[in-house]
């Protein structure tokens, strides 16, 4: 045990900042296992600015903050196997990884596993819309590939689906790609970015946002020609010539991997159910960043992985793994918390915070925490919203009772 | 004349005829109007292969679904078609359709399927645990097996092209006519030439191609079918093909797992005015995900993948529309059974024609890249990645694709021209994330294959 190396599966910003905090805790071997040619994950193809700010207190483009990020990785004395996928775990706890790559199947026996692969975004099917099957039709990560990896062109006038950051930031990767957009539709009834990028996407392009609307027809041959858009307070459609559709955000973790090993799912956000030291339901493994549940930012990803890195080297010391643990659990209208677990009360979560979303807009809602009928939080919080989390505090997790049931969160008297 | 044999429409049918054709020593040209083999009504097939059990007794259609059930089952196991046998289990859910039972056993007897038999409820729900509440009892029919629908129009296509047939994409026919002293003169983008013999399998157009030659025997009305196919983290949910009890317009909605391993819900049946009216509908989606919910409830836990439409080339017949005129034959109203059936129409084609066949010298086994995951994939197979690492270079991650078998693909005897093409080869681009993670390197890929091809 005490010669193995830690595995980290998914080199971006959540796992490279596991590995070096790794390094820096624990002197063992550390491999990070990625399966893309270059390590750095998503921030490698969003060329925006804006990453980098919470965690390595700098402001820097996503492709540089990725960079960065495995050069540190490196001169940390991680190892980094890219063009390497996990395709089998077998065995208990940490177990064997199966790993493929160019040339050569192998098998990692780790000590420990920080999983951390990462989000993708709902591609059209799954979000069941109907109308024909034309080219022209992608997910904000295909087109900012498309763009800035490949250099080809994102056709000429585009409409945007969704109204988060980064659909915001599609306008750009679409211009600088040669298209116009034609406007950012959402069913939500308002947009969920921050003011300042919101205002400087929107003020160069100059790009209208349809709240309150849904795609209902996709129509073209070879490629898209036109959009029908259904208002979804008046049920007005509207048609709109376009010959590229990006579907933005609508993140969902990308868990194949935590379900092959049998990881338990947190219902509402998907991703592996994990306490606040990040642990899974499977002993030794833990699990970080954007798959434990829809985007946060890059940094955000990377403080977690570093958070999670702590729990490893404190696993690593002593052996322990935590058998119990309480659930927590929201209602709706409220739609997922991370962590969404726990074991140890006294354990204090990444940045000190949980992360609490909404399927609505909620205005200084009043949330509760309870766990069967006793209070043991209640305080007013100023946005509750899909698409970018609210800060919940902690020190509530001290009055749980770990032998009790779950924990409850509510809104109650939302705005 | 130029040519022995002219086929129209390189879809299922016509592409097996091709092959069999090209098992003699025969001049065959093979047209297909869209942009690839089996890219029309073949690529949204239901991609079951067919005992024949339910079909109509003393039909052209029961006759030759049960023997190309046989044929083709033989053959994707030389080949290397993933087919797996899984079964299929025909549910009843009131007591109206436990009473159809018993015409549907008789039935299968006439049609010498005697393997069917009834089971229980509670038999039924021990095999399928996790089918909705409210089933009655099943027929089971253990050797309704699932195919790849991509790779037998392929394999059939590929094995022709090697044995010299001309195929030529994208060239629609434009004109036909007899000639007086025998022969047919066929007008395509690209020239005209003289044909022999000819072969109408166009499925959709089957109809008009048979006009332009004096037919009006049956007319197509496409009848729409929309799938849903589901995340293939769902595929532990089912193990058999779970049926409905037919009814006259259709076969119903089933729940069936695919090779690729997904699970797969459909199809709706909905006669449609255009031949090329291939959009899913909002009140389809809805229908289906309500019977995925009926019929297996946990479904409804899962992504939904993709969403198909295929066209099937329903007539106001009931059986095939096969017919031969002086050279001429019609393959025409080759519904949903069309592939399970391939090969029996194929060989019945080839006698139908009259043609001096010698057979051709027997050519090297044809192996084609398995797509199924039943069967080993190139990233599995270490001595394969060993000697050569592009098997160990994963490009698709949801479906494991390598940039092997990308290369292989555009390779092979007949390259992909696009993106479905290359889907319909590989898997690439075919799973949950639909190009998020690899669909900017395929567009490269595609691109880069352009353009070496103008320059």
């Amino acid at each position: 045990m005490a010669d193995r190396p830690v595995a980290v599966v998914g080199g971006g910003p959540a796992g490279l900042a596991a590995a070096i905090e790794l390094r820096r805790r624990t002197g063992r071997e550390v491999v990070v296992v990625e399966r893309e040619a270059e390590a750095g994950g998503i921030p490698r193809h969003a060329r925006h600015q804006g990453f980098g700010l919470r965690d390595l207190r700098r402001p820097l483009s996503g492709p540089a903050y990725a960079r960065r990020y495995a050069e540190l990785a490196r001169a940390a004395g991680a190892e980094l196997l890219t063009e390497t996928m996990v395709t089998g775990w077998s065995g208990e706890g940490p177990g064997a990884l199966e790993l493929t790559g160019p040339g050569a199947r192998s098998t990692l026996e780790p000590a420990a596993v920080v999983l951390a692969s990462g989000c993708r975004e709902r591609p059209r099917p799954a979000r069941l819309v109907p109308g024909s099957r034309p080219d022209g039709v992608m997910t904000t990560g295909m087109l900012q590939q498309l763009v800035y990896l490949q250099g080809l062109p994102a056709g000429g006038r585009a409409l945007v689906v969704g109204a988060e950051h980064v659909s915001f930031s599609a306008i750009l990767t679409l211009a600088h790609g040669g298209a116009r957009t034609v406007a950012l539709a959402t069913e939500l009834p308002r947009h969920q970015s921050l003011a300042a990028f919101r205002l400087g996407a929107l003020a160069r392009h100059r790009v209208p946002v349809w709240t309150s609307t849904r795609v209902t027809d996709i129509r073209g041959r070879p490629r898209v020609e036109e959009v029908d858009l259904t208002d979804t307070v008046t049920g007005g459609v509207r048609t709109v010539a376009c010959d590229t559709v990006v579907f933005s955000a609508d993140w969902i973790p990308d868990h194949e991997l935590a379900v092959a090993a049998g990881l338990e799912l947190d219902p509402a956000t998907h991703g592996p159910a994990v306490d606040a030291a990040l642990r899974s339901s499977r002993h030794g493994v833990f699990a970080a960043g954007n798959l434990l549940h829809g985007a946060e930012q890059a940094d955000v990803a990377a403080l977690g992985g570093r958070h999670a890195a702590a729990g490893v080297a404190a696993y690593l010391d002593r052996g322990e793994w935590a058998v119990r643990r309480v659930p927590v659990v929201c209602d709706p209208p409220l739609g997922w918390i991370a962590p969404n677990a726990v074991s140890d009360p006294a354990e204090v979560p990444a940045r000190g915070r949980f992360a609490l979303r909404a399927s609505e807009f909620l205005s200084a809602p009043r949330i509760e925490i309870a766990q069967g009928g006793r209070r043991l939080w209640s305080g007013r919080v100023a946005r509750v919203m899909p698409g970018r989390s609210a800060r919940l505090p902690h020190g509530w997790t001290r009055e749980v009772d770990p032998a009790g049931d779950e924990v409850r969160v509510t809104a109650r008297g939302a705005g | 004349m130029d040519r022995d044999v002219v086929i129209v429409g390189a879809g299922v049918v016509g592409a097996a005829i091709a092959r069999e054709l090209c098992r003699y020593e025969l001049d065959v040209t093979l047209l297909e109007a869209g942009p690839d083999v089996g890219a029309g009504t073949s690529k949204a097939n239901t991609a079951l292969l067919h005992t024949g059990f339910d079909a109509k007794p003393g039909t052209l259609e029961a006759t030759l679904v049960a023997r190309g059930y046989r044929r083709l089952a033989e053959y994707a196991a030389s080949v290397g078609i993933p087919v797996e046998r899984t079964g299929a289990l025909l549910v009843a859910w009131d007591d109206e359709q436990l009473g159809e039972f018993a015409g549907i056993v008789e039935r299968s007897r006439a049609n010498g399927y005697g393997a069917i038999r009834e089971i229980t409820s509670e038999e039924l729900y021990r095999r399928e645990p996790n089918l909705g509440p409210g089933a009655r009892g099943a027929l089971e029919v253990p050797d309704e097996s699932i195919i790849c629908p991509f790779t037998t129009p392929l394999a059939f296509a590929t094995e022709a092209v090697m044995a010299g047939c001309d195929l030529r994409r994208s060239k629609p026919l434009t004109g036909v006519r007899r000639l007086g002293g025998g022969g047919f003169r066929v007008e395509a983008p690209g020239g005209a030439f003289t044909t022999r013999r000819l072969v109408n399998a166009a499925g959709l157009r089957s109809d008009e191609i048979d006009r332009m030659l004096g037919g009006e025997a049956f007319t197509v009305t496409p009848r729409r079918g929309e799938l849903i196919v589901f995340d293939k983290l769902s595929r532990p949910l089912v193990r058999q093909i779970v049926l409905a009890v037919p009814t006259k317009v259709s076969k119903g909605v089933l729940v069936a797992p695919t090779v690729f391993g997904n699970v797969m819900v459909g199809p709706t049946a909905e006669d449609v005015e255009r031949k090329d009216d291939t959009s899913s509908t909002e009140a389809g989606l809805r229908y289906l995900r309500g019977e995925a919910g009926r019929i297996m409830p946990r479904l409804l836990d899962y992504e939904v993948t993709a969403a198909y439409v295929g066209l099937r080339a329903a007539t106001e017949h009931t059986d095939f529309q096969i017919r031969f005129e002086d050279g001429y034959a019609c393959v025409g109203g080759i519904r949903s059974t069309g592939l399970s059936a391939s090969m029996a129409i194929a060989e019945h084609v080839r006698d139908g024609l009259e043609l001096d066949l010698r057979p051709r010298a027997e050519r090297p086994p044809l192996r084609m890249p398995n797509l199924g995951e039943a069967f080993p994939r190139p990233y599995q197979q270490g001595e394969l990645v060993a000697a050569d690492t592009d098997y160990g270079r994963v490009v698709c991650f949801c479906e494991r694709v390598t940039r092997g078998e990308l290369r292989d693909a555009f390779a092979s005897a007949i390259p992909p021209v696009d993106l479905d093409g290359l889907r319909r080869r590989t898997r690439a681009h075919m799973g949950r994330c639909q190009g998020f993670f690899c669909g900017a390197e395929l567009a490269r890929m595609l691109a880069d294959r352009k353009g070496a091809g103008r320059g």
